[in-house]
């Protein structure tokens, strides 16, 4: 079967990616996760992977060409099994692209089936020929409140129908085109005005609420120690694995807090994939996920993050790691304010902020002991938990980072 | 015009003290015989209302309980017998006039609109035409074009008169006295194929009004507006569609005239897509209507065109494969509200 390999979203403040690199050309053969094409986007170079295995049949975007998220960049050819191949999320079936003639390959590979029949659209009534977006009335209410023309939008050229959800998505976009388009030379301007985007749309959208927990790091703090010095040091755990671990482990537990809300509802995901804020050298910041972070034993995590952060700082993310988070992590460090209260990354429902680990008086055994101490601060969303349930997981963590030869 | 008298109709009884569970024919005898009692006024009178127990053996029972002056058999004469009727209402007498389907009120047409709708405008203000008339409509009986027909969305065009619609045993039980204690004539259709519906009387209600439609089941993807006969197929088209992820809020309109924008144009604001089922024809219908509201006063609310599901715009068949085919369906409202909530259902 043939099908369409679109440019996925890679973040709630992603329009668009500009294509880099082809990784396959056609003919050629690849595996489930396997990346296929490098694109360019605010955040730095991000390799696009796989959905399924397969083979390229022809490319349709070139090198050096932007394109809006949705564009068709490639058609392949997969077994009969699945439908599309990346996930369209909510809203970005949007756009074939502007900048090259869609649907004339730049390269093919030999005969190919035929194309899939076309599918099924809203209304019995064709598109307009003219290719201009079609919004719906309510669309084209909220585009007006958020500032956006319907004619600008029409210029997004997409041969769908464009709903509430399209509309504010693309306006957060493109508030963050507009940061940076104010120094279009400045890469950092350019992902300082993305994270703006991001982080505005959270609160506007997402009613927080917060909750705040003082943990004795101390029997962590002395496993660490003890195990740490039994390791050769590129084995050596840090306190930020240990810590997304119990997170990842709590998470998976107690309900709500691991998961999506994508219109109107909370979508709880099966696997814990903990995103951990990662601070790039000059300036701003991702958040990649460390996949099946509650499954993987401390060692493995720790090889994982490390090779993030290694691939993260040199500019070259997968596209997996980028779309997949189910929760954040966000530490300081040893440097770091005491707490860190957190700003949720949608459509996930939670992030917790580690603050630094430091020795304070606290009470232990009736008496007055300096303790090591991690306060961990919960940011979550009040349309999917309340309080009650936010301690709970808050107490869960502190439990499991007792024990933490369990983890 | 000879109805048939169904088959197992309940046979005369009292009243149950505390009436829990019962059949929507129960319940509109109840409401008749509740009004009889409580209002020596009110009178029933239409064909075969007395000695024959009613076409649809609502009023089985009410002659011997309440006797030949106030159970009246009428001629076949429809005209004649409305007319009475409102000149009862107007010489201080409450009636409830029974006709025994719709399209044969079309014979009264000249008694409903020339006289009863317009006397109050007409004399300003000075006669009111406290007239309720009782009529069965709807298909899905095998009764053919003739008995079959929903023409509530006519009635509904005239101003003076007011158009209720029970579709709950509640209504069924109490819309009767409300529409008795409004000044204007009120016309009350019963969909035929519900009075064998059986369902619980909500315990401790005392009352309904005439004025609001009511959400019969919430749910935030779509608004499927409907009243009467449809009710249970929208209903049951919103469990189904529920089983698929999709929930739907389900408004019965209750009141035809005057309707309840207010109620409408919420339930679609909150929801952005309408479904509107009406067994009447499409063209020029009370669907028409709705919709049309819908677009004056929700246009920048709509993420999707509006669907209607009405009845084929052909006279309904007498073949039950033929008529089921033409009558809105579960399966058609359905696939009405997968089109209007699209292939991502986002929004």
């Amino acid at each position: 079967m043939r099908i369409e390999f679109r440019l996925p979203s890679l973040g709630a403040d992603m329009e668009s990616a500009t294509l880099t690199e082809w990784l396959k050309q056609p003919g050629d053969r690849f595996a489930h996760g396997e990346p296929i094409v490098t694109v360019e986007t605010t955040k730095g170079l991000i390799d696009v992977e796989a959905y399924q295995d397969g083979q390229i049949a022809d490319l349709v975007v070139a090198p050096g060409t932007k394109v809006p998220v949705g564009a068709v960049l490639a058609h392949l050819t997969v077994a009969d099994s699945d439908q599309t191949a990346a996930p369209v999320s909510s809203g970005a079936g949007v756009a074939p692209p502007q900048a090259t003639e869609a649907g004339e390959p730049i390269a093919s590979a030999g005969p190919v089936e035929a194309p899939p029949a076309s599918t099924s659209t809203v209304t019995a009534t064709p598109p307009p020929a003219t290719g201009r977006a079609r919004l719906s009335p309510a669309a084209r209410r909220r585009a007006e409140e958020l500032g956006l023309s319907p004619a600008s939008l029409e210029q997004a050229g997409p041969a769908t129908i464009l709903h509430v959800a399209d509309v504010e998505r693309l306006a957060a976009a493109r508030s963050a085109a507009a940061g940076g388009s104010a120094a279009p030379a400045d890469p950092r301007a350019a992902m300082r005005a993305a994270i703006g985007a991001a982080m505005a749309r959270a609160k506007r959208e997402i009613p927080h609420y917060y909750l705040g927990l003082d943990v004795d790091y101390g029997a962590a703090r002395d496993w660490l120690a003890r195990t740490n010095a039994r390791v050769p040091v590129q084995e050596r755990l840090i306190d930020a694995v240990l810590i997304t671990k119990a997170i990842a482990l709590a998470a998976a537990r107690i309900d709500g807090f691991n998961g999506a809300f994508r219109d109107g509802r909370f979508e709880p995901a099966h696997a814990v994939h903990a995103g951990v804020a990662i601070a790039l050298r000059g300036g701003g910041l991702v958040a990649p996920a460390l996949l099946d972070a509650d499954r993987k034993d401390l060692p493995a995590l720790m090889r994982d993050f490390s090779a993030l952060v290694t691939r993260v700082r040199a500019g070259r993310m997968r596209s997996g790691e980028f779309s997949a988070a189910t929760i954040t992590v966000t530490s300081l460090g040893a440097e770091g304010a005491d707490v860190l209260y957190p700003i949720i990354n949608p459509p996930q429902v939670a992030i917790v902020g580690a603050g630094a680990i430091r020795e304070q008086p606290a009470v232990r055994d009736g008496q007055i002991a300096i303790r090591p101490i991690l306060t961990l601060a919960l940011a979550a969303d009040h349309r999917v938990t309340d309080g009650r349930a936010g301690s709970r997981f808050l107490r869960a963590i502190a439990d499991l980072l007792q024990h933490p030869d369990k983890l | 015009m000879i109805d048939p008298v169904l088959p197992g109709a309940d046979s005369a009884r009292t009243p149950p003290p505390a009436p829990v569970r019962l059949s929507y024919r129960d319940a509109v005898r109840e409401a008749l015989r509740a009004a009889l009692r409580a209002d020596p006024r009110v009178f029933l009178m239409g064909e075969d209302v007395g000695r024959y127990g009613g076409s649809y053996a609502v009023s089985k029972g009410l002659l011997e309980e309440f006797g030949p002056e106030r159970i009246r058999d009428t001629p076949l004469s429809e005209s004649a017998f409305v007319g009475a009727g409102i000149g009862a209402a107007l010489g201080g007498l409450r009636p409830i006039v029974e006709i025994m389907t719709v399209n044969f009120s079309l014979l009264a047409l000249d008694q409903i609109m020339n006289n009863a709708a317009s006397y109050c405008h007409m004399s300003g203000g000075q006669l009111a035409v406290g007239l309720v008339i009782r009529l069965a409509t709807g298909a899905g009986r095998q009764l053919a074009a003739q008995h079959s027909h929903s023409l509530e969305g006519w009635y509904a065009h005239i101003p003076g008169l007011r158009i209720v619609v029970p579709a709950t045993i509640d209504d069924a039980r109490f819309m009767l006295a409300a529409a008795l204690a409004c000044p204007d004539p009120v016309l009350l259709f019963e969909h035929a194929a519900l009075y064998n519906a059986e369902g619980d009387l909500t315990p401790g209600l005392a009352a309904v009004d005439i004025d609001h439609a009511a959400v019969r089941r919430p749910g935030h993807d779509a608004t499927v507006i409907t009243y009467g006969g449809s009710l249970p197929k929208c209903l049951a088209a919103a469990a189904s569609l529920a089983a698929g992820g999709i929930e739907v809020e389900v408004l019965d309109l209750r009141t035809l005239r005057p309707l309840d924008d207010a109620a409408i144009v919420a339930s679609v604001r909150r929801t952005r897509r309408a479904v509107i089922v009406d067994e009447g024809w499409r063209s020029g219908s009370l669907a028409a209507e709705v919709t049309t509201r819908i677009v004056e006063q929700a246009f920048y609310d709509l993420e999707a065109p509006v669907e209607r599901v009405c009845t084929a715009e052909v006279p309904i068949p007498y073949a039950k494969h033929l008529e089921d085919a033409a009558l809105p369906s579960p399966e058609r409202i359905v696939d009405a509200v997968r089109r209007v909530v699209g292939g991502d259902g986002s929004g």
